[in-house]
């Protein structure tokens, strides 16, 4: 199998089932390093369980996932971890009885190099002060949008090659919506970090996002360049509110 | 007074046993959600351990008897590995009632093995460590009381240093709040589970040793009793909290013997079970535990 080698992830034929239920019929994407590229779409169009298998949560039954050349269809969650690609999963699940500190501590778990973790950790506290002011506070204390950050923060302390995020809006308080996307932006372009993201909220996807995949009942039904997405009228009356 | 307080110490070196043996079901609880049952015989194996070797090094020494201390607690840190490994790897993604039912037929499996191998005479365990008897005025302290309270303090001391300040033992908490979370941080959680094994199998070792000092006599069936009371003080302290467990095994421990010094000492096990069921009723998730809501 020949694969571009301008892509950072591509994803081919991908088909993932939960028992007898399919929830991804033949998807393909692919991502460039470098870009933040969004999947889009209703709820149960197949979106969560896109990452989910790319992170190895699930198992597909079919298709490939290739990283940088590399085949990950069926390496176990920790080994693709260490490939460099972070997960920041649906719900947040920051390890709630663990300090702040421990949660960024557990995100470089891989990490050997203890100069580079620092670097990380610094560059954390430059994106979300807000962690650094709370560091020996237990996790499951914080805000939603602080977890959210703190969800971020340690996928980042993992040196992710592609951080992908799933629904970062979900359950925030609207003032902090922005501020977050505003930091993914920040982060992919002062550090060239390609994104890979999930979210219900299209409009928002499509504003921050250099590519965009529409997803339905597990299929791709739509694919292009955010800003034109934008102004497609099917789009907009199914997802963009008219 | 002075009856009181000899009491006391009988009862805290006597729980101070079911601490070590608790902690174990309370750790693999935290980490996969189910009761070991096999643990109480991995305590007897750790006692066995310690009769073998024991008759290897020479006597009454501290250094012999430190040695065959810390076998045992390799060799059952083994032992718990292996099972884990060939046991309820496998069945990591099955119902826990089936993990439990197997659980229960690995109890067995290694009774009946001991039974086979060690038969199913009682055997005298050897003195490995020196034994004195110290008076603190009227009190008497066994050196094999001072033995199981200091060793206890130190494994206790030892378990919280890894679980708080280690990276390995915060990966333990990490895998018992969300395994999925845990492995996408890049945490191997087999790895992780396989440790807690290692570790709990090491404290029901010394269990096993240090009972086995106190009440020289040994058979295959021997985990049967601790280990039940263990499984319940941990339960009594909040299954799946490690300072829960070790209250729980001393305040069991505690009740145990002062029953058993009263007149009602032919009921000692019901009275001490009644408080238990008593306190539950009052605080259902034991002494420490939390009630959680369990997040999917």
């Amino acid at each position: 199998m020949d694969w571009p080698l301008t892509q950072m992830l591509t994803v081919k034929n991908l088909e993932v089932c939960y028992g007898a239920i399919s929830a991804l019929g033949d998807v393909s994407f692919s991502i460039a390093a470098g870009r933040i590229v969004t999947l889009i779409g209703a709820n149960g169009a197949g979106k969560t369980t896109a990452l989910r298998t790319i992170s190895g949560l699930l198992r597909a039954k079919s298709g490939h996932i290739n990283f940088n050349g590399e085949d990950l269809t069926r390496l176990p969650p920790h080994q693709i971890v260490a490939r460099g690609i972070c997960h920041v999963p649906e719900g947040r699940m920051i390890f709630s009885n663990l300090s702040v500190d421990e949660n960024l501590a557990m995100g470089a778990y891989l990490q050997r190099d203890k100069a580079r973790i620092a670097q990380n950790r610094d560059y954390v506290f430059s994106i979300f002060p807000r962690l650094k002011e709370r560091l020996t506070q237990a996790a499951g204390t914080l805000s939603g949008g602080e977890q959210q950050m703190l969800a971020i923060g340690r996928a980042l302390m993992g040196d992710p090659k592609l951080l992908m995020l799933d629904e970062p809006s979900l359950g925030i308080a609207p003032k902090l919506i922005s501020t977050i996307f505003e930091k993914i932006v920040e982060i992919n372009r002062n550090h060239g970090l390609t994104i890979l993201l999930v979210e219900q909220n299209a409009r928002l996807a499509l504003e921050i996002s250099h590519e965009a995949y529409v997803l339905e009942t597990g299929r791709v039904v739509l694919h292009g360049p955010s800003p034109e997405l934008r102004t497609n009228p099917e789009l907009k009356a199914a997802y963009l509110g008219g | 007074m002075t009856e009181f307080l000899q009491q006391l110490l009988n009862g805290l070196s006597l729980g101070a046993i079911y601490a070590l043996i608790a902690l174990g079901y309370t750790m693999v609880y935290g980490v996969l959600r189910f009761i070991n049952f096999a643990h109480s015989d991995v305590f007897m194996v750790g006692a066995f351990i310690g009769y073998y070797l024991g008759h290897h090094v020479p006597e009454s020494t501290v250094w012999g008897g430190l040695l065959v201390l810390t076998a045992a607690m390799i060799g059952c840190a083994l032992l718990g590995m292996l099972i884990e490994r060939l046991v309820y790897r496998p069945l990591r993604s099955a119902p826990t009632l089936n993990v439990l039912i197997t659980a229960i037929g690995v109890s067995l499996l290694l009774e009946y093995t001991g039974q086979l191998v060690f038969g199913a005479a009682p055997r005298t365990f050897p003195p490995i460590f020196p034994s004195a008897n110290f008076h603190l005025g009227p009190l008497t302290i066994s050196s094999n009381q001072l033995l199981v309270i200091s060793v206890t303090l130190i494994l206790l001391f030892a378990l919280r240093f890894i679980v708080m300040r280690t990276k390995i033992g915060t990966a333990m908490r990490a895998v018992s709040l969300n395994p999925r979370a845990a492995s996408l941080v890049g945490i191997n959680n087999d790895f992780v589970i396989s440790f807690t094994f290692a570790l709990g199998s090491a404290m029901a070792a010394a269990g096993g040793i240090l009972y086995a000092l106190n009440y020289p006599s040994i058979d295959p069936l021997m985990g049967v009793m601790p280990g039940l009371k263990a499984f319940v003080a941990a339960i009594l302290g909040g299954i799946g909290n490690i300072p829960g467990a070790a209250l729980g095994g001393l305040l069991l421990g505690t009740v145990e013997t002062f029953v058993g010094g009263s007149e009602w000492s032919t009921y000692k096990d019901a009275i001490a079970f009644a408080i238990l069921i008593v306190i539950l009723l009052f605080r259902p998730a034991g002494l420490l535990g939390k009630f959680t809501v369990e997040k999917v």
